[in-house]
């Protein structure tokens, strides 16, 4: 009775913030935010040694890989590989070289990179600042983009523009944004001359890069947006509204929009790690630094303590956001926290 | 709760404007499919041109004679990073080979990393929800937080990460797209089969003396499986998208060898003085993928109608 | 109702702000002058667009209606009656349309007036009271914020008064505590606080014209009850207009000055209430009265005689208990009864009382915490595996909602063959025999054997589903709720044909229902639940004329159309009955 299940996300895509949460009433909240923080550590626990069998147990010697990565022109001789193999624990058994690798790991040390010989860590510190600059600046143009196309596709009730509208998005999504960024650099720099084409010096090289990756994100947020404006519109509570005489605009604005919303912040988490996989790509096609620039080089390469240091980054920031979510998510939507009996036929809609 | 069933059951009978008691006998479900599409595409062009699309696509994977005479690998030093005209409709790159051809040639390899990338994610993950769904209990609490671990690290990085242990190749780069769907698989599979789980059919079904076994082969399985060949459908996209990325990262077919994302990547090079080279094969790659996602939309509302 | 002191002077008269919306109704009437005509509609004409063309469904619609009158519009689902409610609250979703006719509210013609000034109209002049107060709340907004949204968008009152004007709307709709209830989200009210909250915003601007859609089907019968009292109050006492939209032929009796019977979306019938009950003109009113449960007091009905309890029961169900874990009271506690073969029992009791648990118990689709439940003396309480399978093929169940028992994937040879598939009784041809018989059995021709569920309406669905239950000959029947999300007269046919089954047959049934009217035409023995325990037992007539617990009497009570029968004259029937 007193039990109560969020809604659901509407794509059914949110991550963990998508999952079904169940939150009992009375004031549980704080062994609510315990469960939900320990379960986050797991994930990142478990991340941590996915990336660690993938990497270790895949067909192929990991030595040789990195020493050919890391002195490319010389022949490896027998004694340097078995070096290598001491100096990375590799004589260890597997499973003394992941405890050896978690104590590291839990206290900040993510092991060296074979090709460069510096620590992970470091070189994913210094590279997260303009990768930041990047994904922040992409995101508050897809937020303003995408949230005005959802608005108006939704507010309009003619045919074609609603439908040219509703469909922008699924263009926006179906686009590879490598080519998006080539055509952006051919049009705006090379034949305009407007932006720089590569590089990153300072905020006019910002802005083609941003715009690329504004593009597919701002067309994520305008899907889940419209979807849920749309499902909003359509609830019974909208024809309650129309009745009292209020005028479409507070419809979509005061009645719809904050439902909408609430449904759409469940997909943030997606919404962050796609952000950083794609600043892969992108900070490839304009030559930026950042941590996609680290980890395409470190694949190229096969520098592995590289790659799965990013990989547990991204899961570690990803696993954060729906944290967040998760425990932010009751202070908005009255309906978790305050659950009642009566709240049920409401929530399981 | 019985009370909240009345009222749908009165709201849904709403917009049936139909006074007659009885809906309008067969429409024919199976009889009239083929009929139907004809007449849904016909009224959707939109739909139609998808289709085209995507036939001719698959045509030319199968049969890229058909498109094109040429050879995708030889060179004509006589005609050199030619702008698209009559005689090479997509241009010439700067070994003059025809770009066109090599857009048709390159079909099948994007084509076939897409399905084995698709087919993996589909099997390895609808295998692991349908279990999970089933089974219940400790193994799906095992098998989903694993699953909760692969969607907690972003896909791309998930497939470089898989590169990275198995090396460079078409193949492998399919197979590190399809790891990185596998868990999208898993969760819409077991939620649909949590979902006809609970259907008061299903358990009418038990009510009425039916077996497990049977109840699922002739109950759940039905109903699951056509949410999760939507996904499919749906994923050929998401699939085309990321195996033409990593290609064009330069993890996937070797030089030359006219993959549609290496030969973007390629044409990076020459992006200031033949826009062609890049533009037209990233072009048809997007009309690939808006083709495959209309399609699964249409597949998707069709079977919410027919619900 | 009038409280002239929360209109702000400059506020007093809102039609200044609009170019004169209503005319007539700007002024309000000295008093509720029942000859003002409010409304009048016209050879109203509306279709829905669908896919595959235009359908009409409301044709050449009139209705009048005056000030301080209530009308009631009755209708089974699929009639038109709500798409009429609609259309006449400017309300029709966007694939409707009005094909012709008028809508004159005051002097103005609703059909033809722009989106904008019908906006000034409603909330202002016309009140909608929706249909399931469950959902027709914004879940995201406090409740004294929609309430005051009237106010606000109609400009009736300055902003800093809004607050304090809707805790005493709230008030005046009957909810308790109005200053902190306005403060809360409406999850946290119960569904009959939340349809006051509605009859607040309803009323809110004094409109002139109430239109309620089924205001207070979703809610439990008392509260329904209370409800309708305090609406019909509310409206008298302020002149106000009603036009109460409902499938229910009682409620309307009861409440309605006039009725209007539609169906296949046109009025058949209009009249004051008491001439249209007592000598219905049109044959599908006078099936609609015959139909109602409560209005039929001198249907002739073949007394059931019952079998009696006997000497050995076949199911006799001993202190049965049931937890659910997290929640402090057992859901079912204590509960104790017998069926005999032959016999029908009814469990009655509003919804949360325990009575589907009890259900669920019987049937072993759930395991009781304490108790026993025997069958033919056997005992089943813990039956697992072959045991359970043998219970299932003597006791099966009808579930409430034929929408959602019957898979939509199986024709509906497979929905009845199945229980015959699964206890290996028969061969395939005589499978399919014995489905075309058991069809036959619920009055459905063997042609409906190779159709869908989905092509069959909820009446015959449920015949359907009861054919199902019938394929392996069991003992005894459990119905949970199986006619409450039918029309009355699919409602009425059921019952004849659970009856008649029953007589053909011999089976037993155990009977759920929350309406005291259903099952006194159908039950040898009534047992009354509330909050998971049996407080009276006893044969259907007894406990209908000497109820001996509040309770009983609390839900004979809101049998709508009891309060027209005198308490102490039972109807004649239910004398029968015993």
């Amino acid at each position: 009775m007193e039990e109560l299940t969020a809604p659901a996300s509407p794509t059914g895509t949110g991550g963990t913030a998508g999952a079904v949460r169940t939150v009992r009433a009375g004031g549980l909240t704080r062994r609510y935010a315990a469960g939900r923080v320990l379960r986050a550590a797991g994930v990142v626990w478990a991340a941590y040694t996915l990336s660690f069998l993938v990497m270790e147990l895949l067909p192929g010697d990991p030595v040789a890989a990195m020493a050919g990565a890391g002195l490319q022109l010389q022949p490896v001789s027998e004694v340097r590989l078995a070096q290598l193999r001491e100096q990375y624990g590799f004589d260890q058994p597997v499973l003394a070289q992941y405890v050896d690798y978690l104590a590291r790991a839990a206290r900040g040390d993510l092991g060296d990179s074979v090709a460069l010989g510096r620590p992970v860590t470091s070189m994913i510190t210094t590279a997260l600042p303009p990768t930041l600059a990047l994904a922040a600046s992409a995101l508050a143009l897809a937020l303003v983009g995408g949230g005005a196309l959802a608005l108006a596709a939704t507010y309009t009730r003619r045919r074609w523009p609603r439908q040219v509208l509703l469909s922008l998005p699924s263009l926006g999504v179906s686009l590879p944004s490598f080519w998006v960024g080539l055509m952006l650099v051919e049009l705006l720099s090379f034949r305009a001359r407007i932006f720089p084409a590569f590089g990153d010096d300072g905020v006019r090289g910002l802005v083609l890069p941003a715009m690329t990756l504004a593009v597919p994100t701002a067309a994520m947020i305008a899907q889940v947006l419209a979807t849920s404006l749309l499902t909003a519109l359509d609830e019974p509570y909208i024809q309650t509204a129309r009745g009292k005489g209020a005028s479409r605009a507070r419809l979509q604005l005061w009645h719809a929009l904050p439902n909408a919303c609430l449904s759409t912040l469940t997909v943030a988490g997606l919404l962050v790690g796609q952000l950083l996989a794609s600043s892969v790509v992108i900070e490839t096609v304009f030559s930026r630094d950042g941590i996609g620039r680290i980890t395409a080089d470190a694949v190229t390469v096969q520098d592995i303590p590289v790659v799965q240091g990013v990989v547990v980054f991204s899961a570690v920031v990803v696993v954060i956001t729906n944290l967040l979510i998760d425990l932010v998510y009751p202070l908005l939507d009255r309906r978790i926290t305050l659950a009642g009996a009566a709240a049920v036929p409401g929530a399981a809609r | 709760m019985s009370d909240i069933l009345i009222t749908e059951a009165g709201r849904r009978a709403v917009p049936q404007p139909s006074a007659d008691p009885a809906p309008s006998p067969a429409r024919g479900r199976r009889r009239g499919r083929a009929s139907r599409v004809a007449r849904q595409l016909a009224r959707q062009p939109g739909l139609a041109l998808a289709v085209a699309v995507v036939a001719l696509v698959l045509l030319a994977a199968v049969w890229p004679g058909l498109f094109t005479a040429r050879d995708p690998l030889r060179a004509d030093p006589s005609a050199i990073l030619r702008p698209p005209g009559a005689r090479h409709w997509f241009g010439t790159d700067e070994l003059g080979r025809d770009q066109y051809a090599r857009v048709v040639h390159g079909a099948v390899l994007s084509l076939r990393a897409t399905l084995i990338a698709v087919a993996l994610a589909f099997v390895v993950g609808g295998g692991i929800g349908l279990l999970a769904g089933f089974a219940g209990g400790r193994v799906e609490d095992l098998l989903m937080r694993m699953v909760d671990v692969l969607l907690a690290i972003p896909a791309v990085l998930l497939s470089l990460a898989v590169v990275t242990a198995l090396g460079y190749g078409t193949t492998k780069v399919a197979v590190a797209v399809g790891v990185a769907s596998v868990a999208g698989f898993a969760r819409v599979a077991r939620a649909e089969v949590l979902k006809v789980r609970q259907a008061v059919f299903v358990e009418a079904a038990r009510a009425s003396g039916s077996r497990w076994p049977s109840v699922l082969i002739h109950h759940v399985a039905p109903h699951a499986v056509g949410p999760i060949l939507a996904l499919a459908a749906l994923d050929v996209g998401g699939a085309v998208l990321a195996v033409s990325a990593l290609s064009f990262l330069g993890y996937g077919a070797a030089p030359p060898a006219p993959e549609w994302g290496s030969l973007i990547s390629h044409g990076r090079t020459y992006l200031a003085t033949a826009w062609w080279l890049s533009a037209l094969p990233g072009l048809v790659l997007a009309a690939l993928v808006l083709a495959t996602s209309r399609i699964s939309r249409a597949i998707d509302s069709d079977r919410s109608r027919q619900r | 109702m009038t409280s002239p002191d929360r209109t702000h002077p400059d506020m007093a008269h809102p039609d200044m702000a609009h170019p004169q919306p209503a005319g007539d109704l700007a002024e309000p009437a000295a008093g509720p002058a029942r000859q003002d005509p409010v409304l009048a509609v016209r050879s109203l004409s509306v279709s829905y667009h669908t896919g595959s063309g235009p359908v009409r469904v409301v044709h050449d619609l009139d209705l009048d209606l005056s000030a301080g009158e209530t009308l009631a519009l009755v209708g089974e689902s699929g009639s038109g009656k709500t798409t009429t409610a609609h259309a006449i609250a400017g309300l029709l979703p966007s694939m409707a349309r009005i094909d012709g006719g008028s809508v004159t509210f005051g002097r103005r013609d609703l059909v033809t007036l722009p989106e904008r000034q019908l906006r000034a109209l409603r909330g202002r002049y016309i009140g909608v009271v929706p249909q399931d107060p469950g959902v027709a709340l914004n879940p995201v907004r406090r409740v004294g914020p929609q309430v005051a949204e009237v106010l606000r968008i109609h400009r009736l009152a300055p902003r800093h008064d809004l607050p304090r004007l809707a805790v005493e709307l709230l008030d005046q709709a009957g909810v308790p505590d109005p200053a902190r209830r306005a403060r809360q989200y409406p999850h946290e009210l119960s569904g009959g606080l939340r349809q006051r909250v509605l009859i607040a915003i309803a009323l809110a601007a004094q409109p002139r014209l109430l239109i309620a859609d089924e205001p207070t089907s979703a809610l439990d019968v008392t509260v329904q009850r209370r409800i309708l009292d305090h609406l019909g109050r509310l409206a008298d006492a302020a002149g106000i207009a009603i036009l109460l939209v409902t499938h229910d032929l009682a409620v309307a009796a009861e409440r309605a000055d006039r009725i209007a019977v539609m169906t296949g979306g046109r009025v058949v019938e209009t009249g004051p209430a008491r001439d249209l009950l007592a000598d219905p003109s049109h044959p599908y009113t006078r099936r609609l009265v015959e139909d109602a449960p409560s209005l039929a007091p001198a249907r002739a009905r073949p007394a059931r005689t019952s079998p009696g309890p006997g000497p050995a029961p076949l199911l006799a169900v001993e202190h049965l208990t049931r937890h659910f874990p997290g929640e402090a009271h057992p859901a079912v506690d204590d509960v104790t009864f017998t069926i005999g073969p032959r016999e029908t029992l009814a469990l009655v009791g509003e919804s949360g009382s325990g009575k589907t648990t009890t259900a669920r118990l019987v049937t072993r689709l759930l395991a009781p915490s304490g108790g026993r439940i025997r069958l033919r003396g056997q005992d089943v309480t813990t039956a697992r595996g072959g045991e359970l399978r043998a219970l299932r093929r003597h006791v099966q169940l009808v579930y409430q909602n034929p929408y959602a028992s019957l898979d939509p994937r199986h024709t509906i040879a497979q929905v009845i063959i199945e229980p015959l598939r699964a206890y290996r009784v028969g061969t395939r041809p005589t499978r399919r025999a014995r489905a075309a018989e058991l069809l036959d059995r619920v009055g459905l021709p063997a042609a409906t054997l190779d159709r869908r569920a989905a092509e069959l309406s909820g009446g015959q669905r449920q015949r359907v589903a009861i054919a199902r239950a019938l394929a392996l000959e069991p003992e005894l029947i459990v119905f949970d709720e199986p006619v409450s999300a039918l029309d009355v007269s699919v409602q009425a046919q059921i019952l004849d044909l659970l009856a008649r089954v029953q007589d053909e047959t011999g089976v037993a049934y155990l009977f759920i229902s929350h309406d005291l009217a259903v099952v006194s035409q159908l039950a040898h023995r009534v047992a009354v639940m509330r909050a998971g325990r049996v407080v009276e037992t006893g044969p259907t007539g007894e406990v209908f004329t000497r109820p001996s617990h509040p309770c009983t009497q609390e839900l004979l009570d809101a049998i709508p159309g009891a309060r027209r029968t005198p308490r102490q004259q039972p109807p004649a029937h239910l004398e029968e009955a015993r």
